[in-house]
C-alpha cells in the first residue's frame, strides 16, 4: 500500500500556508505538449454520450476521472475499455462519483499506450536547500513513495541553481547508468520537464508515470501541477484553467471580498488577523474545550475589511458567539476593532462578544470597544477563549 | 539574524504609505535610518532623509549594513537583488505573496555574496531597546520590555501576543526574530536559534512554530546541544493537515509537517512544548 500521497486538501489552501493552485491532469497536460513532451491522443468528456464519440475515433482508451486530488485509480475513477460501448458504460458509472470528496463531472478519454517500463519524473520547490529540485526514479507507478523508502539509493534528487536552470553536464552525471529507455531521450524530457515548472512559476510539476513504449518512446501518462497563489497573477491564462477549490457559498462570497474564510461546524466564531495568530485561537478554543465554528483571517493587507468579515462570520446560523483576537503588528487593531464594532451595531446581533487586543494601536482600540460597546475586553488570550467556550456552551454571561 | 543599534539602515520603498508610517515609528525607536530608495524621487529628501534611485547608488555614498524593504511582491525580485549587488549584509524582506521563484532566486544569489537575508512575509527583528527594522510594535512597552529572552516567530500577530505574555509573566525579550511565513524563507528557525544562542543578552528561547515544513525538526536537531533553555507553541493542533504536494511532497517531507511530529521532534531535544500561547512565559519563568 501507498502511504498517504497525492493531494489531501480538507479545506482547500486556505490557511495562509501552502497556498496553491491545482491543476488537474487535462489542464496540466497541454503545457507539457506545448514543451514538446508527448502525452497520449485524448479528449475531455461530460457525458457517456461524448466519452463513446471520443472513443469511436480513439480506439482502446482510457477513462480517467478529472478531479482535484489522488488515489484516482484505487477508488474506481479510471478505467480501460476496449470498445466505444465498453467506454459509454464506463463513463456512465464514473460521471457522479465521488472521489476524495470531489464529485466527478468530467473524464479525460485517451487512447492506450503500450506499457514497457514506468518511469517518475518530478521538479519541484525544495525548502531545504531553497530551490528547485529534480526527482527521477526509474521505477515509476503508483507506490513510489514505498519505492523511494525502500530504495532511496534508487532515487536520483538533483538540486539546481534556479539562476541557471537545471545543468545538462549535471543531469548526465547524475542518471544512473542502467536505464529502460534511451539516456538522451531521457535528459531531453527532463529538461523541458525543468522548463514547464520554471516558466508557469510552479511549485511541483509531476509525471507519474512516465511511460516508456515497447518502441522506445517516452509518453507523460499523468501529470500533476501545482502553482503558488503569489505567481498567479503573471500567469493569466493558466490561472483560468486552474480546478476551483470545493467552496461554500460563503467561502465563495468571501473569496471575491479576498479574505480567507473557512467554514467549520462549531460554534465559537472567531475573527483574528494574520494566519498563525488564527490558528492559535482556534487551538486555544479547541484546548478549553470548545469547538471553532470558522476560519477568518483578516491579516496582512486586509486587515481593513473587518466589516464584510464580521458579517460573514455572523451569516453561519451555527455560531453562538463571536471571539475577536487581534494583535497588531503590521495591521493596526483601532481600524480593525472599528470595522468590527461598525458593523455590530448594524447588525445586532443576539449573541455575546468577547475580545482579546493587543499590540498596534490597542489604546485607541480597547477605549473604543468599551466606549460604543460597554464591553472591557480581556487582558489574557486565555480568559477571553475560555469565556467564549462558556458561552457557546449556554452559560449565561 | 539579529540587528543591532549601530547597524546603518536603508529604506527601499521609503516614500509609499507604509515605508512612510514604520520609517518615523522606526527612527523614533531608535533604529539609524541612512536614508531611502525610489527610482522616481531620486535626488529629493523624505522624512529628511536622502532618497537614491537604487541601493547600489546608495551604498557608493554611504555605509550600510541593513536594507529593509516595503515593496510590492512583484518588485521584491529587483529590489533584494539590487541590495546584494550594493553588498548590503542583511535585507529584511516584509512583503507578503512574493512568489516562490523570486524568494528562491534572491536566495541564490545572496548566498553567493554571503548577504543574510530576513523572510519574506515576516514582520521584521527587534533588538530591545536599540532597534527594530519592519513593522513590529517595537514601541509599545506592553508588548517589549527589555530582558533576555529571545523570541522566534513565523507570524507577526503570534509573535507579537507571546512577546506581550512574556511582559505580562514579568520577563523582558533581548531579542525579537521573525522568520516569515512563507515555504522557502531566507533564515530558518534554525538558523535564528543559532544565532540565539550566540547572542549574549539572550538567556531563554520562545519557540514559536506552525505546523508544516520541517523547520522546527530541523531546529529540534540544534536546541539538543544548546544549554538555554526553550520553550516553544506550535500553532495549528487544531487545524487539518495541509496539502501534500503530490508523491514528490511525500518523498521529500516523509513524516514531516505535523503537530505531534513537530512536538515529540523537540521534545526529544529537551524542549518544553507548551499547549497554549502563555503557557511559553509561563514556562519560561520557571527556568
Amino acid at each position: 500500500m501507498a502511504t498517504p500521497c497525492d493531494i489531501v486538501e480538507p479545506f482547500g489552501p486556505c490557511w495562509g500556508i501552502d497556498s496553491s493552485m491545482n491543476f488537474e491532469e487535462h489542464a496540466a497536460k497541454p503545457l507539457l505538449r506545448t514543451a514538446g513532451i508527448a502525452t497520449p491522443r485524448g479528449l475531455l468528456a461530460a457525458s457517456p454520450a461524448e466519452a463513446e464519440r471520443i472513443a469511436t475515433t480513439l480506439g482502446p482508451c482510457v477513462l480517467k476521472a478529472q478531479v482535484p486530488t489522488g488515489k484516482r485509480g484505487k477508488a474506481g475513477g479510471i478505467k480501460r475499455t476496449h470498445t466505444p460501448a465498453e467506454a459509454k458504460s464506463a463513463a456512465t458509472a464514473i460521471l457522479g462519483m465521488s472521489i476524495g470528496g470531489h464529485r466527478v463531472e468530467r473524464l479525460l478519454v485517451e487512447a492506450q499506450v503500450p506499457i514497457a517500463h514506468e518511469l517518475y519524473a518530478a521538479v519541484l520547490n525544495d525548502p531545504a536547500s531553497k530551490g528547485p529540485l529534480l526527482l527521477f526514479s526509474a521505477r515509476g507507478g503508483m507506490d513510489i513513495e514505498d519505492i523511494a523508502a525502500a530504495h532511496p539509493d534508487e532515487l536520483v534528487r538533483l538540486t539546481c541553481d534556479i539562476r541557471t536552470g537545471l545543468d545538462a553536464r549535471s543531469l548526465q552525471a547524475a542518471l544512473p547508468p542502467d536505464l529502460p529507455c534511451d539516456r538522451g531521450k531521457l535528459a531531453d524530457l527532463l529538461l523541458r520537464l525543468y522548463a514547464v515548472y520554471a516558466d508557469s512559476d510552479a511549485e511541483l510539476v509531476e509525471i507519474n508515470p512516465l511511460v516508456v513504449t515497447g518502441t522506445g518512446d517516452l509518453i507523460a501518462l499523468d501529470c500533476k501541477l501545482t502553482v503558488d497563489d503569489g505567481a498567479l497573477a503573471r500567469h493569466e491564462a493558466l490561472a483560468e484553467t486552474g480546478a476551483p477549490e470545493k467552496l461554500t457559498a460563503l467561502e465563495i462570497q468571501a473569496g471575491r471580498l479576498g479574505l480567507k474564510f473557512v467554514e467549520l461546524d462549531g460554534s465559537v466564531g472567531v475573527l483574528a488577523n494574520g494566519a498563525g495568530l488564527t490558528m492559535t485561537t482556534m487551538d486555544a478554543v479547541r484546548h478549553f474545550g470548545g469547538s471553532p465554528a470558522n476560519f477568518m483571517e483578516i491579516g496582512g493587507e486586509s486587515y481593513t475589511k473587518a466589516t464584510p468579515a464580521l458579517e460573514l462570520v455572523l451569516s453561519n446560523p451555527r455560531v453562538k458567539c463571536l471571539l475577536v483576537n487581534f494583535c497588531g503588528a503590521f495591521a493596526r487593531t483601532d481600524v480593525m476593532v472599528e470595522g468590527v464594532i461598525k458593523a455590530w451595531l448594524e447588525l445586532q446581533p443576539k449573541i455575546p462578544i468577547f475580545f482579546t487586543i493587543h499590540g498596534t494601536g490597542e489604546d485607541e482600540a480597547i477605549a473604543m470597544v468599551k466606549e460604543r460597546l460597554g464591553i472591557t475586553p480581556f487582558d489574557l488570550m486565555d480568559n477571553a477563549v475560555k469565556a467564549a467556550v462558556a458561552a457557546a456552551r449556554g452559560a449565561p454571561t | 539574524m539579529i540587528a543591532s543599534g549601530r547597524d546603518r539602515v536603508l529604506v527601499q520603498g521609503i516614500t509609499g504609505k507604509q515605508g512612510t508610517f514604520w520609517s518615523e515609528r522606526m527612527r523614533d525607536y531608535g533604529t539609524k535610518i541612512v536614508g531611502g530608495v525610489n527610482p522616481k524621487r531620486a535626488g529629493e529628501t523624505h522624512l529628511g532623509l536622502p532618497v537614491w534611485a537604487t541601493a547600489r547608488e546608495a551604498a557608493r555614498r554611504t555605509n550600510i549594513d541593513a536594507a529593509v524593504m516595503f515593496i510590492p511582491p512583484f518588485g521584491v525580485k529587483d529590489a533584494a537583488l539590487d541590495a546584494i549587488a550594493a553588498g548590503i549584509g542583511k535585507i529584511v524582506c516584509l512583503t507578503e505573496h512574493v512568489p516562490v521563484h523570486d524568494t528562491m532566486y534572491i536566495l541564490a544569489a545572496a548566498r553567493e555574496r554571503g548577504t543574510q537575508v530576513l523572510g519574506p512575509n515576516t514582520a521584521g527583528i527587534v533588538t530591545v531597546g536599540e532597534c527594530f527594522l519592519g513593522f513590529m510594535p517595537a514601541f509599545n512597552p506592553r508588548v517589549f520590555r527589555k530582558g533576555n529572552v529571545g523570541v522566534i516567530s513565523r507570524s507577526g500577530s503570534l509573535g507579537t501576543l507571546i512577546c506581550l505574555n512574556l511582559v505580562q509573566a514579568g520577563l523582558g525579550i533581548s531579542a525579537f526574530v521573525g522568520i516569515g511565513g512563507d515555504p522557502i524563507i531566507g533564515t530558518t528557525t534554525k538558523d535564528a536559534l543559532v544565532a540565539l544562542d550566540r547572542d549574549p543578552n539572550t538567556k531563554a528561547v520562545a519557540l514559536i512554530g506552525e505546523i508544516g515544513g520541517a523547520m522546527e525538526e530541523e531546529a529540534a536537531e540544534y536546541a539538543r546541544t544548546m544549554k538555554k533553555p526553550i520553550a516553544a507553541f506550535i500553532a495549528g493542533a487544531a487545524s487539518p493537515p495541509g496539502k501534500r504536494m503530490g508523491h514528490a511532497g511525500a518523498i521529500v517531507m516523509g513524516d514531516k509537517g505535523s503537530f505531534a511530529g513537530k512536538k515529540a521532534a523537540l521534545e526529544a531535544a529537551g524542549v518544553t512544548v507548551c499547549s497554549t500561547p502563555n503557557g511559553v512565559a509561563e514556562s519560561l519563568k520557571r527556568t
